[in-house]
């Protein structure tokens, strides 16, 4: 009962502060928005898939998303993944930066992403480029981990903000630095808030404060093989809520469209925004 | 010719001040609200479709609390880096066809995010908002920033 009070009581503080975050319901695809300057969002996206023929896999990320100006965002991800059957890991680490170089919105507002990674063995799937595909997570983690990846990603980010709709599209080129040939990959989502004005009163579970779409990402080879052969392909329905207290929680069913594809992944994610992180870390809140 | 360069070596300490005034004067302005110059006529003259709507208002509180407060103050009286939203420019200047912009926009060289992830309807209502302030007494720390 005293553990039914507490939660009872929890809900409805969290429901009395306020929600600041207003996500893209996107788990693959980048959006032109950026954060918003001094705020940190900490993130963590989570995919769940069983590849035939292997075992089943959860693959974490941690990410820690900075607005050093309203231009320009920074990002730092810690990877982690747990297969059934085998083991628990830590996969590397990512750090990212994206610049946004017109400074007002247009119809098509580009963003320039850059990101150096240090993993192995990673199975969170944030980006799927060249022939990635089933083949990867069927490897056991004591020898994927032997081949680490040191890469540079590039991505040229567009997005659109229409009568309450966004579509975004990132295309992709990833080079690993040990000599390896540029692949290639690419990303689109769409999604819209399902009413578009706010309600006069707070509310929780009201519409606004979901976002509902699509996305739809995969490979497109690379270098040496510029082709769809053996590349891998998802989509799937997307939504999330922006919940009371700052956090935001998404979900993702997607599902592979080809053989070189996990059959279906299931992506969920919660992220939490911190308001003018640096401000309160000063004023010691 | 002497007489020329003699004048001219003379004169550069001068001209180097004259060049950093008017370089500040020229950062001062488009500091100052400078952004009002740069809303197209179209975007000047729309019309808000919630004009004066008590339901409006109220939804813009929230979306404010949301979103603005943060940085312009829970009173919207503006904190130490950011200006205040109820002095004479944000309420008697600009239209509200301009604070639309302004949020759509946003003015990132000066640290305004644009507002564009936040469907019209809701930016139209958060304009209704900052409108029902009105003027609140003499300018406040941060009001010559933006």
């Amino acid at each position: 009962m005293t553990l039914i009070r507490s939660l009872v009581l929890a809900v409805v503080l969290a429901a009395a502060a306020n929600a600041v975050a207003q996500e893209r319901p996107y788990f693959v695809t980048y959006s032109h928005e950026m954060e918003e300057p001094g705020n940190l969002e900490i993130e963590s996206f989570n995919v769940m898939g069983q590849p035939p023929g292997g075992s089943l896999f959860l693959g974490s990320t941690l990410e820690f998303e900075y607005g050093v100006k309203a231009w320009w965002t920074s990002e730092f991800y810690l990877d982690g993944q747990s297969t059934q059957n085998d083991s628990t890991i830590f996969t590397g680490f990512r750090w990212e930066n994206r610049f946004r170089p017109l400074l007002s919105e247009h119809l098509i507002n580009p963003v320039l992403y850059i990101e150096y990674e240090n993993t192995s063995a990673d199975k969170s799937l944030r980006e799927i480029v060249g022939h990635d595909g089933v083949p990867d997570l069927l490897e056991p983690n004591g020898e994927a981990r032997a081949d680490v990846e040191r890469e540079l990603e590039l991505k040229l980010i567009l997005g659109t903000n229409r009568h309450g709709w966004n579509i975004s599209e990132n295309f992709i080129g990833e080079k690993n630095l040990e000599g390896e040939p540029w692949e290639f990959g690419y990303a689109w989502a769409v999604s819209r808030p399902l009413r578009l004005a706010a309600s006069p009163r707070p509310c929780t579970f009201c519409l606004e404060k979901f976002q509902a779409g699509v996305e739809m990402y995969g490979g497109l080879g690379d270098t040496e093989s510029l082709s769809l052969h053996n590349t891998s392909h998802y989509i799937g329905p997307t939504i999330n809520w922006t919940a009371p207290a700052n956090f935001t929680l998404s979900f993702s069913p997607q599902f592979g469209l080809n053989d070189y594809s996990v059959p279906h992944l299931y992506r969920f994610g919660i992220s939490y925004e911190i308001d003018q992180f640096l401000s309160r870390l000063r004023k010691g809140q | 010719m002497t007489h020329i360069s003699t004048l001219t070596s003379g004169h550069r300490p001068r001209r180097a001040l004259l060049a950093i005034l008017a370089l500040s004067l020229s950062a001062f302005a488009v500091a100052n609200g400078a952004w009002l110059t740069k809303v197209p006529a179209r975007d000047h003259d729309r019309q808000n479709p919630y004009r004066g709507q008590q339901d409006a208002i109220n939804a813009g509180h929230l979306i404010f609390i949301d979103h603005c407060a943060q940085c312009h103050g829970q009173d919207a009286l503006g904190t130490k880096k950011r200006p205040p939203l109820r002095s004479e420019r944000v309420q008697q200047q600009a239209t509200e066809g301009d604070l639309h912009w302004l949020l759509f926009n946003g003015n990132m060289k000066k640290g305004m995010p644009s507002w564009a992830k936040l469907p019209d309807q809701q930016i139209w209502q958060l304009v209704t908002y900052v409108k029902s302030l009105g003027v609140a007494g003499p300018p406040q720390n941060g009001e010559t920033q933006r």
